[in-house]
């Protein structure tokens, strides 16, 4: 039986009122964005309250605008309440100078990995998370690969000619 | 009492078969023994017992299992005992995409392997770094360590494969006994950086 | 650390503990490039640190690059062992943002095509499980079939292993004759050589000594740590994908989850089991199904979505639509609708999902795979804390990590 869309955004705008930026609605599940200060209660509220019961994290993921001046960087969350097969989808976005999010790895141990993941992509600093390093990528990378200005073949070739590639 | 004989009574002609014989090298025949240089028939010998080392990474790693497998047996071949350290093994068989991370790894264990050794790259991925021209992908194990036969294909299929090892088959068969120890070689694994 | 140390050291003495073994990327038995640093006392793992990334190919930045059609191609390579999983999923996720409609007949064929792929993923892993435990003639007997199962995928796209089979709306061609019939010599011939399979190895005194009670883990460290598929399944939850969230026509069709109780190796190795037969029975019954339709209804292989799916060659020639139509698909210059949209399948190792944001251009703007494999390869340094060396080696194999999937 799945929750209804009114239900979840009744019982999120009674608790966090201010804290949440928009909803959305436009896609096959219900999305809405927060501000950074509040996304770990917000996480932590859907996690542990009865009606709610979001307790499944599917999917943590980070997206780059960058074009969005004070909110380049995001993190998505993807969480599914597995009892009554609802899905919802939560955006936080925070400016490229100082991309620090809380860390939900006290709530999903899942998420570990994940943020690390976020992190070596796109450089956002997941505060309080245990060990924060590339996961992927070479340790000694200095960049955050899948920002948009970087680009995606390996600008040190000498071996390739950039004519006949067409980079 | 022996008991008769079931199986086997039609003696076979193999003339015109197609059964390939291994040409005998030249030396002197006599009576239960066959006299020839070293260098002849040590090539023989080495090519049809090759161990492998199967260092597969990816999908081109599936093809081997299925090359490994009893449909395509590359046992046939000699490749039978596939080993996994390089200490004791022949033939260096990349198959599958190598990271830039895994770079030295693959180095480290050709480091590791004792002459006379050979490579193969099978696969796009490893010959040449593949559809995936990316930041983290080696574009091609000749980079960083020296190789004897390339097998392009997205996965190669199973008979691709055995072509390699054919080919190495023959690369083995005609290598000088001096070769390891002379210029040419010395130079090559300089440019890599190998002492 | 333990209690009672088997080497006593004197106190600030420059030895350690434990012994530090290397459980390195160049693994025995092609299971993938992944690397453990294993911290041992004696036989018993007190602490495992793992390392991924040792096959990072960039998908991710790969596919902001192309246009959907090229995207297929990096999916098979992500669980390269059941590929065509990855590319109906795709495709999958495609119609979902396109807003395009498979007819039934196309979906009774993507279910025998997901279904087959599913059974050589599993194959493949159970008899690695048996291939660490030391027996390696399981491994032989099913990689024969593993064959028939490259040869229907060859009759259906034409490739073995990385298929890129389909395309947004369907197939590229309709079956052939020679398809089905191997499709039902596939159905005959492989449930007796299954049983055989599964005669060498579940009453098995010494397998099960070895996998029964190594390797647990529970249902709420598992939902916690967001496993999915078998993995979760043998722990005891039965969440699949399929029923849950039915794509594909897959509420057409009846057969059940399997769902062990402990999740030890034994459990998942049976989940996986029990999960070939379900995949036969639905394989069967899809068969029929695509039987059942008779003159033109079994001509049908494709959605009528002529902006997505290539038009037919004759109308190309012929047609001033259709021949822009197919010099945009070809050149890649389809415009995508922007919006964003998630879609999961239930991949062979749990919950493959694709979240795709498009802001309207030719590819697409974000493109992420939630991959199983990642996600519960974690959890490993948990499962295996206080084990020994060799249940963590079977564990390693039976938790079923490809390692193309891992690092995307």
């Amino acid at each position: 039986m799945p929750i209804h869309n009114d239900h979840i955004k009744e019982k999120l705008n009674a608790q966090f009122g201010d804290g949440i930026i928009s909803w959305d609605e436009s896609s096959d599940i219900l999305s809405l964005e927060v501000a950074p200060s509040i996304h770990l209660k917000l996480l932590t509220f859907l996690y542990d309250e009865p009606t709610l019961g979001f307790q499944f994290l599917t999917d943590l993921t980070g997206i780059h605008y960058p074009d969005q001046p004070a909110r380049e960087l995001g993190v998505v969350y993807h969480v599914h309440n597995l009892k009554e097969n609802t899905r919802l989808r939560i955006k936080v976005f925070v400016p490229i100078e100082k991309p620090d999010v809380f860390t939900t790895t006290g709530l999903f141990s899942g998420a570990n990995w994940m943020e690390r993941e976020t992190y070596d992509f796109f450089g956002i600093n997941f505060v309080g998370h245990p060990n924060l390093k590339r996961v992927l990528n070479v340790d000694e990378m200095d960049y955050h690969p899948l920002r948009k200005e970087y680009p995606l073949e390996d600008q040190t070739r000498i071996d390739k000619d950039d004519e006949m590639f067409g980079r | 009492m022996a008991r008769p004989v079931r199986f086997n009574l039609n003696p076979k002609d193999f003339t015109d078969r197609g059964i390939n014989q291994v040409e005998l090298p030249d030396g002197h025949m006599g009576e239960g023994f066959f006299a020839t240089s070293f260098d002849k028939v040590v090539g023989l010998a080495r090519k049809n017992s090759i161990w492998p080392l199967p260092f597969a990474t990816s999908c081109c790693g599936i093809e081997f299992m299925a090359t490994m497998g009893s449909h395509y047996d590359l046992a046939r071949f000699g490749s039978e005992r596939v080993g996994f350290s390089p200490r004791q093994c022949d033939l260096l068989m990349v198959m599958g995409t190598i990271a830039k991370k895994m770079g030295p790894v693959v180095r480290q264990v050709y480091l590791q392997m004792a002459e006379p050794r050979w490579v193969m790259a099978v696969g796009a991925c490893a010959s040449s770094g593949g559809i995936f021209d990316t930041y983290s992908v080696l574009q091609g194990i000749d980079q960083v360590v020296p190789v004897d036969v390339y097998v392009p294909g997205c996965p190669p299929r199973p008979e691709a494969i055995i072509d390699g090892v054919l080919k190495i088959q023959d690369l083995i068969h005609n290598e000088s006994l001096r070769r390891r120890n002379g210029e040419q070689y010395k130079h090559l694994l300089e440019t890599y950086g190998i002492q | 650390m333990p209690e009672q140390a088997n080497i006593v050291l004197p106190e600030g003495s420059l030895e350690k503990q434990t012994t530090t073994l290397n459980l390195g990327p160049t693994h025995p038995a092609t299971h993938g490039v992944f690397q453990n640093i294993l911290e041992m006392d004696g036989e018993r793992i007190i602490k495992a640190e793992s390392t991924v990334g040792y096959i990072h190919r960039a998908f991710e930045k790969l596919a902001e690059r192309r246009p959907l059609y090229q995207i297929t191609t990096l999916t098979d390579r992500l669980n390269y062992c059941s590929a065509p999983l990855n590319n109906m999923g795709w495709h999958m996720t495609c119609e979902k943002l396109l807003n395009v409609k498979t007819p039934k007949r196309v979906d009774y064929l993507r279910v025998i095509i997901m279904e087959l792929s599913r059974i050589s993923d599993h194959l493949i892993c159970n008899s690695i499980v048996g291939v660490d435990t030391g027996a390696y003639t399981g491994f032989l007997y099913v990689m024969q079939y593993r064959e028939l199962i490259y040869e229907i995928y060859e009759e259906v796209c034409g490739s073995r292993l990385t298929t890129n089979m389909g395309r947004v709306g369907g197939f590229e061609r309709n079956f052939s004759n020679t398809a089905f019939q191997k499709i039902e010599q596939f159905l005959e011939e492989f449930p007796k050589v299954w049983k055989e399979f599964e005669n060498l190895f579940m009453r098995n005194r010494i397998f099960i000594e070895r996998t029964k009670g190594t390797g647990a883990v529970s249902a709420e460290r598992a939902l916690n740590y967001s496993f999915t598929g078998p993995n979760l399944r043998a722990a005891g939850i039965d969440y699949d994908v399929r029923v849950h969230a039915p794509y594909s026509s897959y509420e057409d069709f009846d057969f059940i989850i399997p769902v062990g109780t402990t999740g030890d190796n034994y459990d998942r190795f049976m989940v996986r089991g029990e999960e070939v037969w379900q995949s036969l029975g639905i394989i069967r019954q899809a068969y029929q199904k695509v039987q059942a339709f008779k003159g033109t209804d079994a001509e049908v292989y494709h959605a009528d979505a002529p902006e997505y799916y290539l038009p037919a060659k004759a109308d190309v020639y012929t047609k001033m639509e259709a021949l822009i139509y197919h010099f945009k698909i070809v050149m890649g210059e389809t415009e995508i609708p922007a919006g964003e949209v998630y879609h999961s399948i239930e991949g062979a190792n749990g919950e493959l999902g694709f979240y795709l944001i498009s802001d309207g251009g030719r590819s697409p703007y974000r493109l992420h795979f939630r991959r199983p494999c990642f996600i519960y390869y974690q959890a490993y340094e948990e499962i295996v804390r206080g084990t020994m060396l060799s249940d963590a080696i079977i564990t390693l194999s039976s938790l079923n990590l490809i390692a193309g999937e891992m690092d995307a």
